[in-house]
């Protein structure tokens, strides 16, 4: 069972097809190896969020299996599933009734934890993603994109899950939030040393946050890189890449 | 004789016919939000039968009022139960296609993505229904209902036609006799009734508006 305890999430030639003529996602073999961040990057409608839904079950596949901790996600109650999995989005999703505790307080509260634990780990969680802890009884209408983001982020590691996924959560920031997010997302990951699964279709992102990155292309995995042989890649889909990359490089500098 | 007049001569009958009306109204749009909201509720977990229930509910709209009424008087067994029932009946019937339809397009209309984020934190249906859909829909519910419940103090008074009692009982009488101030003194009280619900519910809104 070493495979089972090094590998957190499994594709094991998993697809996704709405009907038989349109496949959204073709024979994935794939996996997430515990407390790595694996980064998702490919072009709008290469099939990088239906591969993230598949993980926490908001998809199923209509083809091959996903395992999460060694079992089929079908063979997991899904709601205890994804009560495992914290997951971020990129409109983020706030409840916009609830206030910015009662946001990140909900699984922990529907998981049945009683108030006098909530209210310490709301506060813990609110520092832990920059925010100052007075803000806890705003309401999201209040708060800035980035500060949106950050509640999102702390609502997702709420209940602790070992798991998280994150779909282009910094894509609707401006460039400045953006940056900062980025950098003090990289610092919360060495700290949490969760397993993590994002998705974005910025490669500065994925080279950034990525400790590997799998390229998907119309449904298909090109192949799985670390930053380093992303960066050396001579040919296929990943050297084009590196290519506009070095070239939009080039016309900033100019 | 003004109205004015009738009013103090006859206020025990006046206060009686307004509570009948009352009744009548409250009663009905209480039946119609207890079918009614369920029945939204399912629709957006059914949509395939959105067609069929809007459009039987719709159906119970285009039937002209004083016809509805009329037709549950000749009805077997529906027949032979109290008047006011009958026109409960009606009035619910009535009161149903506003607040199906307002629960319906509440909850269709809450941010996708706020409920994706519930199902993917793992929130049950049950859940994601009370604490997220239901509060945010609230409004456009609420709306629905005091719609439901203006057309009803109207529609009303036409069930004084099939012996329901009520403020129709002044307005028929005075149409029969000629006799406007006898219309008024059904009139005025069933407008300033519609205009209580109106007001009382929208207080209802505002307290149950979710905040933020």
């Amino acid at each position: 069972m070493a495979e089972a305890a090094s590998s957190v999430i499994e594709f094991r030639h998993a697809s996704y097809a709405l009907d038989s003529e349109r496949a959204l996602l073709r024979d994935l073999t794939l996996e997430v190896r515990r407390g790595e961040t694996l980064v998702l990057l490919g072009r709008s409608g290469s099939g990088k969020t239906t591969t993230l839904k598949l993980i926490n079950r908001l998809l199923e596949p209509t083809g091959g299996e996903v395992r999460v901790e060694g079992r089929a996600t079908t063979d997991w109650d899904a709601i205890r599933l994804r009560r495992r999995i914290g997951y971020v989005i990129q409109e983020v999703g706030l409840f916009p009734h609830f206030t910015v505790a009662r946001n990140i307080g909900l699984v922990p509260a529907v998981e049945g934890w009683p108030a006098e634990r909530i209210e310490p780990r709301v506060r813990e969680l609110l520092e832990l993603v920059g925010l100052d802890p007075a803000w806890r009884g705003r309401y999201p209408r209040e708060l800035s994109g980035g500060q949106r983001q950050r509640v999102g982020v702390a609502r997702a590691l709420a209940a602790d899950p070992p798991i998280l996924l994150l779909d282009e959560p910094f894509g609707a920031l401006d460039p400045l939030t953006r940056a900062e997010l980025q950098r003090e997302f990289r610092q919360l990951q060495q700290r949490l040393a969760k397993t993590i699964v994002f998705v974005t279709h910025d490669l500065r992102e994925a080279l950034l946050l990525g400790a590997r990155i799998a390229l998907l292309e119309a449904g298909r995995l090109e192949g799985v890189y670390t930053p380093a042989e992303f960066l050396n890649s001579r040919e296929g889909l990943a050297a084009d890449y590196v290519a506009a990359f070095r070239a939009a490089e080039k016309t900033t500098s100019s | 004789m003004s109205v004015l007049d009738y009013f103090l001569r006859h206020p025990n009958e006046v206060l009686e016919l307004t509570l009948e009306h009352l009744w009548l109204v409250g009663l009905s749009t209480l039946l119609a939000v207890a079918a009614g909201l369920p029945l939204g509720v399912l629709l957006t977990r059914r949509p395939a039968w959105s067609r069929a229930v809007l459009g039987g509910a719709n159906l119970a709209q285009t039937v002209p009022s004083l016809a509805l009424f009329g037709f549950l008087l000749t009805l077997p067994w529906l027949r032979e139960q109290r008047a006011d029932y009958l026109a409960i009946l009606a009035l619910t019937l009535y009161a149903l296609l506003p607040i199906i339809r307002n629960t319906h397009a509440g909850i269709s209309g809450v941010d996708p993505a706020v409920v994706e984020a519930g199902r993917g934190m793992g929130l049950t249906g049950r859940q994601l229904l009370f604490q997220v859909e239901l509060p945010l829909a609230m409004g456009v519910i609420l709306a629905g209902v005091r719609v439901a419940a203006v057309i009803g103090v109207g529609l009303a008074t036409i069930a004084a036609a099939i012996g329901a009692g009520g403020l129709g009982e002044y307005i028929f009488r005075g149409v029969a006799m000629v006799n406007d101030q006898l219309i008024l003194a059904g009139v005025l009280p069933a407008a300033l009734l519609a205009l209580g619900a109106d007001f009382g519910l929208g207080l209802v809104e505002k307290r149950l508006r979710p905040a933020g």
